[in-house]
């Protein structure tokens, strides 16, 4: 091999999204609209999960409320022969992440899991990364948040609060995947199984509609859900490769059928 | 210089200059306090305000993460570069009616720069650790994200203001010589250092000119560079409107225009103030004129370019994108651009325009309103429309904002005044070499050197 195809190859290999030959585990969701009521069941869970902040009325008629996941709500047709969809949106957790490449500091980086992951203490706010969001589900601290007792008595141990001037977002419940991984080590085992390690919004969900797992394990629940016929990304053809897959609603075209 | 045919001698300059430095009357005072005040009031008591209470003291919301502050940055950056720009190129070309103007011209390089860098700290939700986005060795082990433009950016200003700061220092290094023979007390102590012990010998005067044409030959691409970098950081993005390969040259002509037209407000200014009317005339604001001509028909073609893109993208984020600019929330700033930036300044077309001091003032004035105008636009309209229908906003500045760019602009007219009692803001020498040598008086040396 000479040196212009060694350097191809190590420039092809650096070239991997987060550096990593191949990832370890690569963490996908699907979601069901088939089986979504809308109920935000799962918005709450987040929100009590991950110490997101109560902004109160003010900063959400601004605009700034901070929702990891959130239900968005399309109306379709005209009056009378009108549908709502809902479709929920959080990060997707991105394999070609345009948020990563921009932060000056890599404060938005891909691991090993596949994750995209958001270090807090490293963000210095320039907030491009929710600018390069197509998503839009990027989610910034306009100031230090205060909880009331005795919401404060509630916040999860396990999750940082973040405190003003930073940008936060979907981790998919990074903390419940590392108690995970580190109780599969203690049983001596290599990985974590299948449904061992659930999301708040997924462990929420009434209807089911939101499956987690392991993408590479193809015996997995979620690898089974992601070959469903229905399955799409949103923005697929922004090529940012999404690891959350949707499937979609399937309706009689015929309102009138039954 | 044509006009300088009035009987103006060698000591009259340094006379002028000197006395520019030396004879410091109420009104200049009086100005500086109250720009100063302002700056005080309206920039530092808010951005503490701020660095209290987080972004959330500005109107920033969920879509408009990016608002007038970074809008601000673009436009100092802007500001700053037709000074040493325009000063390099008109070296590099032999015009001779640079001299006047140009060290005045690459003040404002500087000081629009310091400007832009100090937005970039209001702009960013944690500024004490803005040191994180430089590559310095440190115990965490960790480097900034060199794939990220907003870094390229970091280096593209730093490099760009180091290499404006030697260009102005070196150029003044005899005017500091020249001052320092003429003062007394700690002004001498003070210029005495500033001229590195220049004594006006053959051989310094070449080393100089080497160097000085050396430096101008750097800084154009360095110039070049950083606005194109600076595009890259809206360019790199996917956001619709935001996406364009025209956004490089689309900055640079823009800076360049919004420059000029600094230049040409600063140097009214300057002709008012310090009565340097024999040295800045009416051709130099016929050239200047002429250039804004130019600048402004270049940037209304790739305004053109621009929504033809759009249009011609045929998606529906794009069309919606372009619909939202034209026609949406923001359509009148959008036409106010379009009139104070593509109509106003094909007045220019006139010579009788170009060489009224006035009309050209208001002119400069409005250019820059509208340039700001299209900064602002550019933030606003992408980011308010972008894919998800349900993430559209509205971004609207609040009052903090609006003090902290009145109070920029205020920080800028400081530093300037600042600037013309320490520095000759007339290059003596170089108005010097235009002018014939004195021949009247028999004691002078027949091919005297021009300091």
């Amino acid at each position: 091999m000479n040196f212009l195809e060694r350097f191809a190859a190590g420039w092809r290999k650096n070239r991997k999204p987060g550096y990593y030959d191949e990832f370890d585990y690569h963490w996908s969701m699907t979601i069901d609209l088939d089986r979504c009521t809308g109920c935000e069941a799962c918005v709450t869970a987040c929100q009590a999960e991950n110490n997101l902040p109560i902004v109160g009325e003010k900063a959400m008629a601004k605009g700034r409320e901070v929702q990891w996941i959130r239900i968005e709500r399309y109306w379709e047709g005209e009056y009378p022969d009108i549908k709502l969809r809902f479709i929920p949106m959080m990060c997707q957790q991105c394999d070609a992440a345009p948020c990563e490449t921009v932060c000056p500091v890599s404060a938005t980086y891909h691991n090993q899991d596949g994750l995209n992951t958001q270090i807090y203490n490293r963000c210095i706010g320039t907030r491009s990364c929710a600018v390069y969001c197509p998503y839009e589900v990027r989610y910034f601290n306009y100031n230090d948040h205060k909880w009331d007792s005795p919401l404060d008595q509630q916040l999860n141990p396990d999750v940082t609060v973040r405190e003003k001037g930073v940008m936060e977002k979907c981790t998919f419940c990074i903390q419940r995947i590392r108690q995970a991984k580190d109780h599969a080590k203690d049983d001596g085992r290599r990985r974590v199984r299948d449904g061992e390690v659930q999301p708040a919004c997924v462990q929420s969900c009434p209807t089911q509609a939101l499956v987690f797992g392991d993408a590479k394990d193809p015996t997995s629940q979620v690898s089974k859900s992601m070959n469903d016929p229905r399955a799409y990304r949103v923005l697929d053809e922004l090529n940012t490769a999404p690891s959350v897959v949707y499937l979609k609603k399937v309706e009689a075209k015929d309102n009138h059928a039954g | 210089m044509p006009a300088e045919s009035n009987d103006l001698q060698y000591a009259d300059i340094h006379r002028d200059v000197v006395r520019s430095i030396v004879e410091t009357g109420r009104t200049y005072y009086i100005t500086l306090a109250t720009a100063a005040g302002i700056t005080l009031v309206c920039f530092f008591f808010p951005w503490f305000y701020q660095l209290y209470y987080g972004i959330g003291a500005a109107g920033m919301n969920h879509p408009g993460v990016w608002g007038t502050y970074l809008a601000s940055f673009i436009f100092w950056i802007g500001l700053s570069h037709s000074g040493t720009l325009l000063s390099c190129v008109l070296h590099l070309t032999n015009s001779p009616w640079r001299k006047a103007i140009y060290r005045s011209a690459e003040a404002m390089t500087l000081f629009s720069l310091m400007v832009a860098a100090t937005m970039v700290m209001v702009h960013l939700g944690r500024p004490w650790f803005i040191h994180w986005t430089v590559p310095y060795p440190n115990q965490m082990e960790l480097w900034p994200n060199f794939r990220s433009p907003l870094l390229f950016d970091v280096m593209a200003v730093t490099t760009y203001l180091t290499g404006s700061s030697l260009f102005i220092y070196m150029g003044t290094i005899p005017d500091f010589a020249a001052v320092r023979d003429r003062t007394t007390g700690w002004r001498n102590h003070m210029y005495s250092l500033l001229s590195l012990g220049w004594r006006g010998t053959d051989k310094e005067w070449h080393r100089l000119h080497w160097a000085y044409t050396f430096l101008a030959v750097l800084i154009i691409p360095l110039a070049v560079s950083v606005h194109s970098i600076v595009s890259w950081d809206f360019a790199m993005s996917i956001v619709p409107a935001l996406h364009q390969t025209i956004f490089a040259p689309y900055f640079v002509v823009g800076a360049i225009y919004s420059g000029t037209a600094g230049i040409v407000t600063v140097m009214f200014v300057l002709r008012k103030s310090m009565n340097f009317g024999q040295y800045i005339n009416a051709s130099h604001f016929d050239n200047l004129g002429k250039l804004l001509l130019v600048l402004s028909l270049l940037w209304t073609y790739i305004n053109v370019v621009e929504l033809f893109t759009g249009w011609y993208s045929g998606t529906s984020t794009e069309y919606e994108a372009l619909k939202y600019k034209l026609f949406g929330y923001y359509a009148l700033m959008y036409w106010e651009m379009i009139l104070f930036c593509a109509v106003l300044p094909l007045l220019c077309i006139f010579k009788r325009f170009r060489t009224s001091f006035l009309p050209m003032l208001i002119l400069s004035i409005a250019i820059n309103i509208g340039m700001y105008t299209e900064r602002f636009l550019i933030i606003a309209t992408s980011l308010s429309r972008q894919y998800l229908p349900d993430a559209w906003g509205l971004y609207v500045p609040s009052l903090v904002e609006i003090s902290i760019l009145i109070g920029s602009l205020a920080l800028f007219v400081t530093m300037f005044l600042l600037f013309v009692k320490i520095f000759p803001s007339v290059s003596m020498y170089e108005v010097k070499e235009t002018m014939d040598t004195p021949k009247a008086e028999p004691a002078a040396p027949p091919q005297g050197s021009p300091a």
